[in-house]
């Protein structure tokens, strides 16, 4: 699994963690049952702080992707569809609401917007 | 009791310690067990003294200091201090002797000395066992001082700035020798340097020593995510909640202020922000 953290993004350090290994689970290049590095083996190897990868870990077991198992480490949780589902369906909304602040902008109308749209989905 | 695994390596707690022209003043701070800290300060900040009052080096004037689980005035830290690995700036070993009769010296000195670990980090340090100390390069008289340090199976580093005066490879090399060393959850080190960078490589907890005051004591990741630095124009700048404003600069054809991030708007573009951003806003306070 490849964690590249950078510092010159405007994420958290904890965040480009812990997305990451969210994507090596949607993506389905960790699978249910994988075990996750120790979070000190992980902080160590990336050269990142203890603290900041338990907080990453943490928010993964909050949501749902992984579970740990007391003495002996986090494991990949069982894939759960819908949550994914709700996750991209949050993306989407945040792409259209983007569209519509700067549609403004080109003086684009909602019917003109739909059309564009509809001309993209259908070369795709 | 000596053998208390507590959380916390180190806990210092409202340390006072007066000189004619200088005093520390009621420092706190804690090293949870198995976390690298970094003290930071200017020459003459009081990070040495620091580490002298808590190896008992200086009587402390008052508050409470714990090292491994152990009160640093009692009896029974002559005990615990086998458990701590200490450099200084200088390694003081006479001029004749070689890495070899350093060994034979710490074998008497140390219960828990390891000759083979240590003859296993000459290695790695790329060390000669027969060459004589006057001859050895700074670089290399450090990493002889750790190399002693790590040999007596220390539960925790003190370092008091060992890795300045020394290139950047070499400080990198030590550096990544810290940091495997807290791969076992019970190693911790406590290090002062002036080398923000090296600090903000490795370092979980961050002190800020100014004039003998801790200024902050934080988790690094939350400082770098609490505080923003921006560049804007003069007419920008007063809109910002001015209680968020950390310290600033005025010229005259803008402002460079280190802010809270959340008292920012979401379009405002911040730059990248480096530790030691923090540290020259908040040492120089409102102004710079």
């Amino acid at each position: 699994m490849d964690i590249v953290i950078s510092n010159s993004s405007p994420l958290p350090i904890y965040e480009q963690v812990q997305s990451q290994i969210k994507n090596a689970i949607v993506s389905g290049e960790l699978k249910e049952g994988d075990g996750l590095p120790s979070i000190r083996t992980l902080a160590k190897d990336l050269r990142i702080s203890v603290i900041t990868t338990k907080r990453a870990y943490d928010e993964l077991e909050k949501a749902g992707y992984i579970y740990t198992v007391a003495a002996k480490g986090c494991y990949v949780a069982q894939k759960n569809l819908s949550l994914i589902r709700e996750e991209n369906l949050t993306k989407i909304e945040e792409h259209m609401r983007s569209i519509i602040a700067i549609a403004p902008s080109c003086g684009l109308t909602q019917e003109k917007i739909i059309e564009m749209f509809r001309v993209i989905y259908e070369e795709k | 009791m000596r053998r208390n695994d507590a959380m916390n390596a180190i806990e210092v707690k409202g340390l006072c310690k007066s000189y004619k022209d200088f005093s520390i003043d009621n420092v706190s701070f804690y090293l949870p067990s198995g976390s690298i800290m970094g003290l930071v300060g200017e020459n003459g900040a009081g990070k040495s003294t620091t580490i002298k009052l808590i190896m008992n080096a200086v009587k402390r004037d008052s508050g409470e200091i714990t090292v491994l689980g152990t009160d640093n005035i009692s009896k029974e830290f002559h005990l615990t201090k086998e458990d701590i690995g200490i450099v200084l700036d200088e390694a003081y070993f006479p001029e004749v002797i070689t890495a070899r009769n350093v060994n034979s010296i710490m074998k008497n000195t140390y219960k828990n000395w390891d000759a083979s670990k240590f003859y296993g980090y000459l290695s790695t340090f790329k060390l000669p066992e027969k060459k004589v100390f006057k001859e050895f390069s700074r670089g290399m008289k450090m990493k002889l001082a750790i190399a002693v340090a790590l040999s007596h199976a220390p539960k925790l580093l003190i370092l008091d700035e060992a890795t300045s005066g020394l290139d950047p490879i070499i400080r990198d090399e030590i550096l990544d020798i810290f940091n495997d060393f807290t791969r076992d959850e019970t190693h911790s080190v406590l290090m002062s340097s002036h080398i923000v960078s090296d600090l903000e490589k490795i370092c979980d907890y961050v002190g800020f020593i100014h004039e003998g005051k801790m200024m902050f004591f934080e988790e690094k990741d939350r400082l770098l995510e609490e505080y923003a630095l921006i560049k804007t124009t003069k007419a920008e700048f007063d809109q910002i909640n001015s209680g968020a404003v950390k310290g600033k600069k005025i010229t005259e054809y803008g402002v460079e202020a280190l802010v809270e991030r959340k008292a920012l708007p979401k379009e405002l573009v911040t730059e990248h922000l480096c530790l030691e951003d923090i540290i020259l806003f908040l040492a120089k306070g409102g102004n710079r």
